[in-house]
């Protein structure tokens, strides 16, 4: 009986876990279609079929399992869409600065608000905070400003320095330091050892997989930037892949699949790699310190 | 008493010395342009602007668009956060029992959390159109074909969006807060013969509470980032039912009005600090109760 009931809520959480995954796989499979089937399927998608004209009344035709197994449209991607590959490369080069620059800087002040005495120290991390509930369209005008002073205007700068300084990696690195117990820090101070000494040969090692969780949930948050480039990257060329994506789904339906299975795999693959950390960097940011 | 002293001025200056990169940048790319659009919300002019009082704020709330993308940024946000909580309290409840495979299905149910907004774009758009899926199966049921997209039905594609995309995050939270709750707690309520509802309400929810309150906020927060699903899918003017916050600022950005943006966006804060007060009152509450 116990085992029935096991193995039938077992299915029935299947069925829902296949449902969860079924965009992703549709995504992988389609990409392994040719460009002719996948305009054959989907060619429908966004038309008006005016049946009074005489048109045949239709509809797109999901499939699973292409007839051909395929890489023409990876080919395609890769070989004869140069400005994907380089895209591809943006997005990189935006999300390591920001997870290296905000990894150091956010462990720096973490440390100072789990750890160390100030007057305003509550205060000051409530600000912090609050800026994390904000939607990015709030500052857009002030931050558009600054940009322009500081003349990133057009330049990733103005999305990296921002993304450094987001108040998140602060926040949750806290959560980490805090259940680290001062008694540890005592016996070091006992030898003298100053701040910096404690927080480099103590604390880092101790946060590692602090760090390594903030890692993933920066690399994830960042490689999906859609408002940002958008507002501040005029210049089609220094746009990250998330835009091109937007713009192929209009014009080269063909290898869509395929640019967004290249898009996806780089997280999928870290989060199946790194999963455990990546749980425990939510679950810790979910506990009150 | 006074190597106390000396020690708290130490931890002082250290502190200076640790939090300097962070708040430099932070305060030039988050804290400067927060306080400089609140003073432009009050002012006519961004350049040499004078005090104009609550004019700014009049023309807003008179905009027959902002109140239409308060009120759906409103209801989205009403509707589809309990949802979202009821959905995923349930999910962590089955996935916290005896079950083959476990680690399997908690996989399956985060991973859309990683996956980028505009790698599958493509797929809700096979699914939604009015020649796609989904429509397949109403013609099959007899029931005709539906605008998806293009009808009042534009917000449940967003909600089945948003919860898709965040489901996982919360079943996380709540799979760690189960798993705190002691054992024996349970075993007591066996022995005295409480009921599973019973047993439920003044030990489940209770002990979730904490995580709850957690919960609430990051689907709020997360519940304004559904944005970026409406732009790619629907473009700067979706369907009126779908017209958010964020659309209304993007579009006054493009349109530079500046006056209206800052002015719509301390009302957004103020309506979200309002609502975090809220929150943080009640569990202040809570703590005191429980203690």
């Amino acid at each position: 009986m116990v085992l029935f009931r096991k193995v039938a809520l077992t299915v029935v959480m299947s069925i829902f876990a296949l449902a969860m995954l079924f965009p992703i796989l549709v995504t992988f499979s389609n990409s392994l279609m040719t460009e002719s089937e996948i305009d054959y399927n989907y060619h429908l998608i966004g038309k008006m079929i005016n049946v009074a004209a005489g048109e045949k009344n239709g509809f797109i035709n999901l499939k699973l399992i292409p007839d051909w197994v395929s890489l023409s449209q990876y080919g395609e991607v890769l070989v004869h869409k140069p400005l994907f590959l380089h895209m591809f490369w943006n997005s990189v080069f935006m999300v390591l600065p920001i997870i290296i620059g905000q990894v150091v800087a956010a462990s720096l002040a973490a440390y100072a608000f789990a750890k160390l005495r100030f007057w305003g120290r509550e205060k000051l991390f409530v600000v912090y905070l609050m800026t994390m509930l904000m939607p990015f369209q709030v500052t857009l005008v002030p931050n558009y400003i600054i940009a322009d002073k500081l003349g990133l205007m057009n330049s990733t700068a103005a999305i990296i320095l921002p993304g450094i300084f987001s108040a998140f990696g602060v926040f949750m690195l806290r959560q980490f330091m805090l259940h680290i117990p001062y008694s540890y820090l005592e016996a070091a101070k006992m030898d003298g050892a100053g701040q910096l000494r404690i927080f480099y040969s103590i604390m880092l090692p101790l946060i590692k997989p602090g760090m390594a969780a903030l890692t993933v949930l920066l690399f994830v948050d960042n490689w999906n930037m859609v408002e940002q480039p958008l507002i501040f990257l005029e210049d089609a060329f220094k746009q990250p892949l998330s835009l091109y994506l937007s713009r192929i789904n209009e014009g080269a339906r063909g290898v869509a699949f395929a640019a967004s299975a290249l898009y996806m795999a780089p997280m999928v693959l870290l989060f199946l790699y790194a999963e455990s950390y990546f749980i425990e960097g939510i679950q810790l940011s979910g506990i009150k310190g | 008493m006074s190597s106390g002293i000396r020690l708290l001025r130490k931890d002082w200056m250290a502190a200076v010395l640790f939090l300097a990169p962070s708040l430099i940048g932070f305060s030039v790319f988050y804290l400067i342009p927060f306080a400089t659009g609140l003073i432009y919300s009050f002012q006519d002019n961004t350049i040499d602007g004078t005090f104009v009082g609550l004019d700014n704020y009049q023309a807003v709330l008179s905009s027959g668009s902002f109140r239409k993308a308060a009120a759906n940024t409103l209801l989205f946000t009403g509707v589809s956060v309990p949802l979202l909580i009821a959905l995923s309290l349930c999910f962590a409840h089955l996935l916290n029992r005896r079950l083959f495979i476990r680690n399997w299905l908690q996989t399956a149910f985060v991973l859309p959390l990683v996956v980028p907004v505009a790698s599958i774009v493509m797929m809700w758009q096979i699914l939604f159109d009015w020649n796609g899926t989904l429509n397949v199966l109403l013609e099959h049921l007899h029931m005709g074909r539906m605008d998806w997209m293009k009808s009042e039905w534009s917000m449940v594609v967003l909600a089945v969006v948003y919860i898709w995309k965040n489901i996982g995050y919360n079943i996380i939270l709540f799979l760690a807060g189960l798993q705190s709750i002691p054992k024996d707690y349970y075993e007591t309520a066996d022995i005295e013969g409480a009921s599973g509802l019973h047993k439920w309400l003044h030990i489940t929810w209770v002990y979730l509470t904490p995580t709850m309150f957690f919960v609430v906020l990051m689907s709020i927060i997360n519940s304004f980032k559904v944005f970026r699903e409406t732009y790619l899918i629907a473009g700067d003017y979706p369907h009126d039912r779908i017209y958010m916050l964020q659309h209304y600022m993007n579009n006054m950005f493009m349109s530079l009005n500046v006056q209206k943006l800052t002015a719509a966006a301390t009302l957004m804060v103020a309506g979200i600090l309002l609502f975090v007060s809220v929150m943080l009152m009640m569990e202040r509450r809570f703590r005191s109760f429980m203690e």
